[in-house]
């Protein structure tokens, strides 16, 4: 059994008086790979928000690390040096600067402005985008803008990115949206590699896409839990069929 | 910086050598060094139009490199200029009240020679005392300590504000403007401790070379502002280059990821924004001795707009930009504005570019940023690629 890395406990986050997340319980450990699935606007890409410190909740906790500390209150920047990386639902690379310049942002390196300033590149730092550019298929591509990378690739680079950061938390919402058949295998591939030394949670509409990541499955509905299991498990719940087909 | 800095941007070299070549030729046509061509106040046009330049460089890596829209930096340039000003005007005032005070029987008390500079400087405002911000007055190395700490503390404190609470866009240039107003209807007041609109005059009588002719004066001017640009081109070109440009360039684009990857999107604002506050204020110390007098005028809040106008004139993004926007704006103003364009007459009215230049450099702003954000940089990045 794998140590506890993330708990959330009790929490609940309200727009307006509307409850997007709702006393919602989760943990995950390390090294892990979950995938939650959910209809629209179930909540999944606010709980990655509360996560990463982009949206503070109104109640509840969310504890991290082997001393559980609190990440509420902590800055994203803070939050993602802890070792949480995120990917967007939307794709986003900086596009007008080239793929090894977005990978070289993201290395594991120390952040502060001095330390930027004075970095000097390294050939460790080298070997590391190389590693990642040929782990995401983005070898040949290394000199190019990112803006210039099919759609694909640009998720693939930004996954690439996470990587550099190396986490020991990767989100990553809706990373198969817009990609064809051979990608999505590909990203799979990418996913389940990561998750063997660290904790991934996968958001996900895709079932097939699911079922190929092969991996405990939580179930989000307006904004809490609504099942845990396989996703044989998951699938078999009378309330999870009412919620997919009622969509 | 190392050679690999200098072989990565072949621009700055480009520039070192334009400067260079320029630097030269003025000096071997000027009054005090050479044939004496251009006259002892063109090259005081031409220093200035350097220190400007300077300014401008400040203002495109602080605003084409990191997107924040500062319509402040012309302030940082004025108290710059006033830093460097009080020095220059005790100073000099100094050496006037020693001389005639020398013929007195009995010697004068130092406080009596402070009161007397005092009543010199602020009579034309009714004052005959020294203010506290006068107590460095008397040193020129605190008071050019106080060129750099002044902005730097300004930028460093309205930045740490402004940035802390997540203030972007317009609403960031909105304050920006907003403190540029404060501080000139401030330096307006005849209490404000600066001589009111009087402002502070007779800079370009530098105390010590009293005998030294305006010619050399200005010559030395000049090659200091030369080598003030060159000295920031370098600075800025380095800052601007490898991951700390990345990041910078980062944040422009889309700041929010930028937090994500763990980088502390605010303390590299403030790093940008207080850097090249500084940089203005030094670009200012030189200026204003060129330009012998320095008045609130000087930092309303439309100079740092036209600052902002030159560098999307000249091609945000790209230093040697800002400097082609700010020659290149400045010269067409002096042309425009000074009778060298010939009036249109239309028949029933007759365009004068004394009052029409300024529309005209509204629309080739709007134009520029609609239709050609490169700007005359991006005319320049055409041509290199070619060749
Ligand atoms: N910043 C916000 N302001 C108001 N409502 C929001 C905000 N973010 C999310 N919501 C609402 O919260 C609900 C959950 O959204 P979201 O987490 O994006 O769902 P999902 O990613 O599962 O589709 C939706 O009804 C959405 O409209
Ligand atoms: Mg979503």
């Amino acid at each position: 059994m794998s140590k506890t890395l993330l708990e959330l406990s009790g929490v609940s986050v309200s727009f307006d008086g509307f409850k997007a997340i709702n006393s919602l319980s989760f943990q995950i450990g390390e090294p892990e790979l979950r995938a939650i699935i959910g209809p629209n606007g179930a909540g999944k890409t606010t709980f990655m928000d509360i996560i990463t410190g982009k949206t503070k909740p109104d109640e509840g906790h969310v504890l991290w690390g082997d001393k559980g500390i609190s990440l509420l209150g902590m800055s994203e920047s803070a939050i993602a040096r802890e070792g949480i990386g995120r990917k967007f639902q939307k794709p986003t690379v900086f596009e007008a600067q080239t793929v090894r310049e977005n990978l070289a942002m993201a290395l594991k390196n120390p952040r502060g402005p001095f330390d930027v300033l004075l970095y000097k590149k390294t050939k460790h730092g080298a070997e590391r985008i190389e590693e990642i550019a040929e782990q995401t298929g983005l070898t040949d591509s290394l000199t190019r803008p990112a803006g210039e990378l099919s759609h694909g690739q640009k998720q693939w680079l930004e996954i690439g990115m996470l990587l550099a950061q190396e986490p020991r938390l990767l989100l990553v919402d809706e990373p198969a949206a817009g990609m064809t058949p051979a990608e999505r295998e590909k990203t799979t591939e990418m996913l389940v590699e990561a998750a063997k030394t660290r904790a991934v949670v996968v958001v996900e509409h895709d079932m097939e896409f699911v079922r190929r990541l092969n991996c405990k499955v939580t179930v989000l509905n307006e904004g809490s839990v609504l099942a845990e299991g396989s996703i044989d498990h998951v699938t078999s719940n009378p309330q999870v069929i009412e919620v997919y087909l009622g969509r | 910086m190392n050679r690999s800095f200098i072989a990565r941007n072949p621009s700055v070299l480009w520039f070192l050598a334009f400067l260079g070549i320029f630097t030269l030729a003025v000096t071997l046509m000027a009054e005090a060094t050479g044939t004496g061509f251009i006259s002892t106040s063109f090259v005081k046009t031409l220093g200035k139009t350097l220190c400007l330049c300077l300014v401008a460089i400040a203002m495109d890596v602080v605003w084409g490199y990191c997107g924040i829209l500062s319509l402040g930096h012309f302030a940082f340039f004025g108290i710059g200029g006033y830093a460097i000003g009080m020095w220059l005007m005790y100073a000099r005032t100094e050496t006037i009240v020693t001389y005639s005070m020398a013929a007195q029987v009995v010697p004068p008390s130092p406080q009596e020679v402070s009161d007397a500079i005092a009543s010199q400087i602020f009579g034309v405002v009714g004052a005959s005392e020294f203010p506290p911000i006068w107590a460095f007055a008397h040193s020129l190395p605190l008071q050019l300590l106080m060129v750099v700490l002044v902005p730097g503390l300004l930028a460093l404190v309205f930045g740490w504000l402004a940035f802390r609470s997540r203030v972007t866009g317009v609403y960031l240039s909105i304050l920006t403007q907003a403190m540029t107003l404060a501080l000139s209807l401030y330096l307006f007041q005849n209490d404000s401790g600066l001589r009111g609109n009087n402002g502070l005059s007779g800079l370009q009588n530098i105390p010590g070379f009293e005998s030294t002719p305006q010619s050399m004066v200005s010559m030395v001017f000049f090659w200091a502002s030369a080598l003030a640009l060159a000295l920031g081109y370098i600075l800025f070109a380095w800052v601007v280059s490898g991951k700390m440009g990345s990041v910078i360039r980062a944040i422009r684009d889309d700041e929010t990821r930028v937090r994500f990857l763990g980088y502390h999107v605010e303390s590299y604002k403030l790093f940008v924004f207080t850097l090249t506050a500084v940089i203005a204020g030094i670009a200012g110390a030189l200026y204003y001795p060129q330009a012998g007098i320095i008045n609130p005028a000087e930092i309303a809040p439309i100079a740092s707009i036209y600052l902002a106008v030159w560098v999307a004139i000249g091609g945000r993004g790209r230093l040697y930009g800002a400097v082609l926007g700010t020659v290149f704006v400045t010269l067409a103003s002096s042309w425009f504005t000074g009778g060298g364009a010939p009036d249109i007459d239309l028949g029933f009215y007759t365009i004068q570019w004394t009052d029409w230049w300024l529309v005209l450099l509204g629309l080739s702003f709007v134009a520029v940023t609609l239709f050609a954000p490169q700007g005359l940089g991006g005319l320049v990045d055409k041509i290199a690629r070619k060749s």
